[in-house]
């Protein structure tokens, strides 16, 4: 990537970003998640592989789950992207935080923006999962710390809740 | 305690809220201003000596900062147990991926190109990369007899028992390597200034390790070394040695350009250069009774530690006094050794050698049950140590366990008889088959014999004006839960609110050193000198008669503001003190290892494909007795994170190694479990309560990785009636296990086995 993006002059791209409109000079072929991170200060999206395995720097374009670190920021020209940080509504947290946080769901907090924005991505299409669609739904997603289970609950309990999106 | 006691509850994580939005700042989301970027150029080969370093002319090498060995202003070592691992290799490599230079740029873009261009010529020296290459001793590697450390555990007459068995069993075990694969890399900044001396912010479990590291290397003393730890995205003992060469190499980057520095590794070097679990194999020789009693036994213990010396002998000695399980020996001799190779160092991961040692005991007694022709449960039962009784280390068990009633809960809650015989029947036919493994285990917390005396741990709790208390540790968090525990502690302690108590950022220059967060020994061992030292603030403010015995949140503030009023800055220190009944001989390895024993029952039910021989784990239950639960979510989290770590160990996570170099690098081709490759973990504790940690609590953090690897592979065993010896368990094993199998028994197809 690095010679593509020696090779060809910075551009302007312009996407919606949780809701605001952004313009960003960058090379066309820079990964969506260093512009994000280094350009925007959007640093709750996470690298942990860079090869898109380990999915905690999934991020929502235009309602899709995607790792940031596969996306070429040329292809956002347009876009509406979501970041964890889009997910609260200011200091009021969306169904899925606060049962992250009362089941467990989080413990070194590395993996969990991305998990939280794949069991947004789930719950948007699928409301009411069952056990297994969400073990399914989040199996782009790695955690090394939890076992998924508290995550798994954590989702199921967000749930029942409702109000997931 | 009473009904509305903070210990017991499962409180929101101390910086849970952080987490969940994105906002928590881990080393890469932090950025100095005029930082550059650090890279390590590293050996290529697994030994020699470096003939000749050039660097490419198409790179413009002027704009980057160059350290070699020459620029180390102190010792060129990474400080630790010993000082024979160089923190940047001058004329010798010992195994692949040894620092040798180290580049900075403002561009990192520009740093991978500028790491290959330059190029290293070596006369290469013969290398080894076994157990048994180091044991022969065909290349002196380390030392003279590449031996890191040995220990010698000998209790009663072991040579008497021999012509008395009715039995003798042997067996050979071994255990892989394993990479901690917490999700955020290894990363440091370090920023220099003459008069202030390093300072370096890092993902990192140990300030003080680094500081010690950091003094030796820069001659700096240590009001001019000082480490600050950012939020750590996981660490499983993967952060506790490694950290200190890289915050070395940013420092040294630091002080060469005058400019803040920041390495952040990525996912292959981070894998490919730094730590993993040990490999080792294990050799048991068993005397045994006619009704299934040990009568003694010798225990082979060696691991492999890579080519330097970093926690080998630590490692070592924990997984020799974990060798013989949780079992009763009257007499038994333990010879334990760690062994260097031409590979990177093996380090500490969560378990620490007793996940080695303890796959071994517990795949042991499974043979030994079937040599007596008693049950696996039944063996085990005949065996538990007991109340009164000695370990290996002839420590005397004090404690009012009862092993045969957790394996008892554990037997009807897997509702493992039914199972099993029900499983004997349908395993005739199909085109798969099904077991029932267990394992029994114990895990000592804290550090052990000695090593808290040596320790000597210190820990603050600050009063404020506000009315809030802060917690003063070196303990870090890094996803078990260190901080919210710990303020549960003092809050109890001090009838406090919870949201009253906050944790310090473990910052040499704040928080005095109460150890290294490792060794399960934060909650039991912290967690009582956090209780001792808020104790310390309320007696204070009691005895200058500016609080009651009994006072509310709001009385509690005002006694605070007077006293700091009238004496300033209101803290309370306490430090370790070894209670009197503790005893341990180093010389002779023997007396009391550990303060404290946590004890489990594992049972793994699994199903073993026939077409792709592929193992899947259906049911797992995980029973132990831990003492006091402090916070049951955080307490399951742990348990439930512990054994997924431990399936992959089991069945998923092979390190493919070519001389000395990891080949799979990448979360593409060395596989940890998914949620969807894990079964159901169900988790029960069975409180008995303990009189030495903070409100009953012992360490807990590393037992779950000990057992479950036993269980499944007794389960596979079990299943196929083939013996599994070795872990990972890849479907190619259990391919070759069966066709060897079948071939001595003169069974056709795998649909014969059993």
């Amino acid at each position: 990537m690095t010679d593509s993006r020696e090779s060809r002059a910075k551009t302007e791209i312009s996407f919606a970003v949780n809701g605001e409109r952004k313009t960003v000079h960058a090379y066309p072929m820079e990964r969506l998640l260093d512009v994000l991170r280094l350009e925007l200060g959007l640093t709750g999206t996470k690298e942990g592989c860079g090869e898109g395995e380990c999915g905690s720097c999934s991020v929502l374009m235009d309602d899709t789950l995607v790792n940031s670190c596969l996306v070429p920021v040329l292809q956002v020209e347009g876009s509406s992207v979501v970041t964890i940080e889009g997910l609260a509504a200011g200091e009021t947290l969306h169904v899925l935080q606060e049962t992250f946080l009362e089941c467990g769901g989080a413990q070194c907090g590395i993996c969990t923006p991305g998990m939280i924005l794949a069991a947004a991505h789930l719950l948007n299409g699928k409301p009411g999962p069952t056990m297994e669609e969400i073990r399914e739904g989040l199996s782009g997603n790695l955690c090394r710390c939890t076992g998924y289970s508290q995550i798994l609950e954590a989702v199921a309990e967000a749930a029942s809740r409702g109000n997931t999106t | 305690m009473s009904s509305d006691s903070i210990v017991g509850k499962s409180v929101p994580r101390k910086e849970g809220r952080d987490k969940v939005t994105g906002r928590s700042k881990y080393i890469d989301d932090m950025v100095l201003p005029n930082m550059l970027f650090g890279a390590t150029v590293r050996s290529q080969i697994p030994r020699g000596r470096i003939r000749k370093i050039t660097f490419d002319p198409g790179i413009a090498w002027d704009e980057f900062v160059i350290v070699s060995a020459k620029d180390i202003p102190g010792k060129n070592c990474i400080a630790l147990i010993g000082d024979d691992q160089p923190c940047l290799a001058n004329e010798f490599v010992n195994h692949p991926e040894e620092p040798i230079l180290l580049l900075a740029h403002p561009d990192r873009h520009l740093l991978p190109k500028a790491v290959d261009a330059v190029s290293i010529e070596y006369d290469p020296l013969p290398a080894i990369f076994t157990i048994e290459e180091s044991e022969r001793r065909s290349e002196a590697v380390w030392g003279e007899d590449n031996i890191f450390k040995t220990y010698l555990i000998e209790k009663g007459d072991v040579d008497g028992i021999w012509e008395k068995a009715d039995y003798i069993v042997e067996g050979e075990y071994t255990t892989g390597a394993q990479e901690q694969l917490y999700i955020e890399n290894n990363g440091m900044i370090a920023a220099y200034d003459a008069a202030q001396g390093i300072t370096v912010w890092g993902s990192l479990q140990c300030p003080y390790y680094i500081q010690k590291a950091l003094m030796a290397l820069c001659n700096l003393s240590a009001e001019n070394v000082r480490v600050v730890q950012m939020e750590t995205g996981g660490a499983f003992g993967g952060k506790e040695e490694y950290p200190s060469m890289i915050a070395g190499h940013a420092a040294l980057l630091a002080i060469k350009s005058g400019k803040p520095v920041k390495i952040v590794y990525d996912r292959m070097e981070d894998m490919a250069a730094t730590t993993k679990r040990h490999p080792s194999r294990t050799r048991h020789r068993t005397a045994v009774s006619r009704d299934g009693k040990i009568l003694g036994g010798e225990i082979d213990f060696t691991i492999d530690g890579g080519a330097y010396l970093t926690l080998s002998p630590v490692v070592l000695s924990r997984g020799a006094i974990h060798a013989g399980g949780p079992y009763y020996w009257p007499s038994v001799l333990i010879c334990a050794k760690a062994v260097a190779t031409n590979a990177p160092p093996h380090g500490a991961f969560r378990g620490f050698g007793a996940p080695q040692s303890l796959f071994a005991m517990e795949r042991h007694m499974d043979r030994i049950a079937q040599k007596v022709g008693l049950s696996p449960a039944e063996i085990r039962r005949r065996n538990f140590l007991q109340t009164g009784q000695t370990t290996t280390t002839e420590q005397a068990v004090r404690e009012p366990i009862n092993l045969g009633k957790l394996l008892d809960r554990a037997l009807e809650v897997s509702d493992y008889h039914a199972k099993k015989q029900r499983f004997a029947n349908e395993n005739q036919g199909g085109i798969s088959r099904k077991g029932m493994g267990m394992a029994a285990f114990l895990h000592g917390a804290g550090f052990t014999g000695s090593g808290e005396r040596y320790l000597s741990s210190v820990v603050g709790v600050e009063g404020c004006a506000d009315g809030s208390v802060r917690v003063l540790v070196s303990s870090t968090e890094f996803g078990q839960g260190t901080k919210t525990v710990l303020s549960q502690i003092a809050a109890e302690t001090l009838g406090l609110p919870y949201e009253n108590v906050s944790m310090a950022q473990p910052d040499t220059l704040e928080v005095p050193n109460s150890g290294p967060t490792v060794a399960s020994r934060t909650v039991m061992v912290v967690g009582k000198l956090v209780r001792s030292a808020a104790l310390g603030i309320r007696q204070t403010l009691i005895s200058s008669n500016l609080l009651r015995e009994d006072y509310s949140a709001d009385e509690f503030r005002v006694a605070c503001q007077h006293y700091i009023a009238a004496h300033g800055p209101f803290r309370s220190w306490s430090r370790y003190e070894a209670p009197a009944d503790i005893f341990w001989d180093d010389e002779k390895y023997r007396g009391e290892a550990y303060a404290a024993f946590a004890w489990a029952v594992y049972i793994a039910e699994v199903t073993v494909d026939l077409t792709t021989y592929s193992v899947s784990v259906d049911d797992f239950v995980a029973l132990q007795e831990v003492g006091k639960v402090l916070h049951p979510v955080l307490a399951k989290g742990q348990i439930i994170g512990g054994i997924a770590q431990a399936i992959g160990f089991s069945l998923y996570e092979k390190v493919v190694w070519q001389n000395g170099r990891m080949q799979n690098s990448q979360m593409t081709n060395y596989i940890m479990p998914t949620s969807s490759d894990l079964p159901p973990i169900r988790v029960f504790f069975e409180e008995l309560g303990n009189v030495y940690g903070a409100y009953g609590a012992k360490g807990i953090g590393e037992l779950p990785m000990d057992g479950p690897a036993p269980a499944i592979v007794n389960a596979v065993e079990d299943a196929l009636g083939v013996h599994f010896n070795s872990v990972p368990l890849l479907p190619e094993d259990i391919m070759d296990g069966l066709a060897a199998s079948s071939q001595e028994s003169g069974v056709g197809s795998a649909d014969e086995v059993r």
